[in-house]
């Protein structure tokens, strides 16, 4: 990250180390505190149902379905040991084959894209852009059929891989777009100066550009993650027993088992849990990457 | 390879990708478009030719159920699709349902901006907080909602609500779209919020103060400098939103089935119908190639608009 002004970096700032801009006597503090703590009310109140949803994962079935609901009760780790003996590795497997290798993927094709459109800008830059958004405009309706009988008659129906080719081109256009804002951003002296060194192309972009774009391109990483983990329609379209995902578990979850509020919840978050974690660590890059594409 | 004679110590690869732009204009021309080509031929294999091949299957009269049923019908099943009033309803709901989503879930997420741009005790966690939404499974959200908030007798907003009278109201079946809307609209908020949060964290104070010092009011402020300011996040709040949630298909399939009967379906829903439950190849082509007709008609004058901005942008930096 590119050294972030010094107030940026701690978020949970002491009320001692406000700024002196904010200057103007008692009525205002007052007035502060008043809106921080309607702004941790507002807060939670919108995460209430995830809070919820925690809570009831922890509970026994009969506690988690009744009026009034329930708040205290003693804790149980039953739920998750029984989502985990439902086979629910297999599936975590799967997920993490296809958001791992189509992330790696979107990267491995979409930083030399982004770089011939950025700092070597191809004659119709803008007519390759707008392709590249224009695919993403394509509804997967459109081409949910051919690919199911392609797929059918490649025998490649029910194979990680297939969702791992749809994952990468459902995030190509929008990571070369991401990525191609942060390559502008790596200032052109740089560049130019490994080229006299001699340095060839593939070389540049290694050994001087990924390094300084580290930190875009884990936010290109992190939101490529998120849409392929969270990924519905092909995952329960095009797989089965074998190649099926966490969202797909949580569907056979229900029809199996019956519905279970406890056990759901527990089930939920188990299956939210990688991406939350991964989320919440890197939500500063999730900031500015998401930013980047209406900045430059 | 083989013209590169007696290459020093670099390896010939290297030397001859560093010697070509001096060559010819062409040469240059080429070496700066190789490295886009495998993202566009990739794309292309991947989206372009299914579309092709879903053209072609449009006009075929094909039903799985019935393989010896092939043939080609010319334009019948797209007149069948315009005369199909659950496609029309379909349609309606893609449109009512993307637009009520990304204009609510903007309005929220600008209001929970301005309140996250301030400093404050715990805006670390409040923040992380107010993310998660945007984080959960969207599948996981739906099974949420629909079984834990919406869910008549046990659930959290019935119980939040019962001493306004409300009692075992299901929301889900009596209003399946709103429901379905207020689900997305919790999963998108967060998103649309980070969005504007980074455009308020990327003003420029010195402007700010400016305005505080020459007397305009807090609200002069917003109107005037913040809004302006935030036009171009917003823009790409919108279109990204769209984008996403016109392909909304996780939470009508766990919350509504598209039902009761086919009252909440939204097209990717009732394609996945046609095709996957009525094998219907030939129809459900067709209406994969209305529903790209009619989406690229909003999205061009949308991205033209976009695209003005974002070139214009561009244009003044460097």
């Amino acid at each position: 990250m590119t050294a972030p002004a010094p107030g940026r970096t701690a978020d949970t700032v002491s009320a001692t180390t406000r700024t002196p801009r904010i200057r103007r006597g008692a009525t205002t503090r007052a007035g502060g505190t008043v809106l921080t703590a309607l702004t941790w009310v507002i807060g939670l109140l919108f995460v209430s149902p995830v809070l919820w949803l925690v809570l009831t994962a922890f509970k026994e079935e009969n506690q988690a379905a009744t009026d009034p609901p329930t708040l205290f009760f003693q804790p149980t780790l039953d739920r998750f040991a029984t989502v985990l003996g439902a086979d629910f590795l297999p599936y975590l497997g799967n997920s993490a084959i296809a958001t791992l290798a189509s992330t790696l993927l979107v990267l491995v094709l979409g930083l030399p894209a982004a770089y011939a459109l950025s700092v070597a800008p191809v004659k119709r830059t803008q007519d390759v852009l707008f392709f590249f958004i224009s695919t993403k405009m394509l509804p997967v309706v459109a081409v949910v059929v051919p690919i199911y009988v392609a797929a059918a008659h490649l025998s490649m129906l029910d194979n990680v891989w297939t969702l791992v080719v749809l994952y990468t081109a459902m995030n190509l256009p929008i990571a070369v777009w991401m990525l191609r804002s942060f390559f502008l951003e790596v200032p052109a002296a740089i560049v130019e100066a490994a080229r006299m060194e001699g340095a060839g192309l593939p070389r540049v972009l290694w050994s001087v550009m990924v390094p300084i774009m580290a930190p875009g391109i884990a936010a290109t990483a992190l939101i490529c993650m998120i849409f392929s983990w969270n990924e519905f329609f092909f995952a329960v379209n095009l797989t089965a027993a074998q190649a099926a995902t966490v969202p797909v578990f949580l569907t056979g979850f229900i029809t199996s088992e019956g519905l279970f509020v406890a056990q759901l919840s527990a089930a939920v978050v188990m299956a939210s849990l990688p991406i939350v974690v991964i989320g919440w660590t890197a939500q500063r890059q999730l900031v500015r990457g998401l930013s980047m594409g209406a900045v430059k | 390879m083989s013209t590169a004679t007696a290459p020093p110590s670099e390896a010939p690869v290297k030397a001859a990708r560093s010697a070509r732009p001096t060559r010819s204009g062409r040469a240059t021309g080429w070496a700066r478009r190789a490295p886009l080509l495998p993202a566009l031929v990739f794309m292309l294999v991947v989206t372009q030719l299914p579309f092709l091949a879903t053209v072609v299957y449009s006009l075929r009269s094909w039903n799985l159920l019935r393989p010896d049923s092939q043939a080609w019908v010319g334009l019948a099943n797209y007149a069948a699709v315009f005369t199909d009033r659950q496609f029309l309803g379909a349609a309606a709901n893609t449109v009512l349902v993307t637009a009520s989503c990304v204009v609510v879930a903007m309005l929220l997420g600008i209001g929970l901006a301005l309140l996250l741009d301030r400093r404050f005790w715990g805006r670390g966690v409040v923040r992380t907080l107010v993310i998660t939404p945007f984080l959960v499974l969207p599948v996981a959200t739906a099974l949420l909602w629909k079984h834990i908030m919406f869910e008549p007798v046990f659930g959290l907003v019935n119980f939040v609500l019962s001493p306004l009278g409300v009692d075992t109201f299901d929301w889900v079946s009596q209003m399946p779209v709103f429901s379905v809307v207020v689900a997305l609209v919790w999963q998108w908020t967060p998103f649309m919020m980070l969005l504007v949060l980074a455009g308020l964290q990327s003003q420029n104070t010195d402007a700010l103060e400016a305005a505080q010092v020459d007397g305009a009011s807090k609200r002069q402020i917003f109107v005037w400098i913040t809004l302006p300011h935030l036009r171009r996040y917003i823009e790409l709040g919108v279109l990204l939103g769209s984008v996403y949630v016109v392909n909304t298909f996780d939470t009508i399939y766990m919350m509504t089935q598209g039902g009761p009967g086919t009252a909440s379906a939204n097209l990717p829903f009732y394609v996945y119908q046609r095709t996957f439950l009525g094998f219907d190849i030939g129809q459900s082509a067709a209406m994969g190639v209305v529903v790209v007709v009619g989406t690229i008609i909003v999205a061009m004058l949308a991205l033209r608009l976009i695209f003005r901005t974002f070139m214009n942008a561009q244009e003044a930096r460097s």
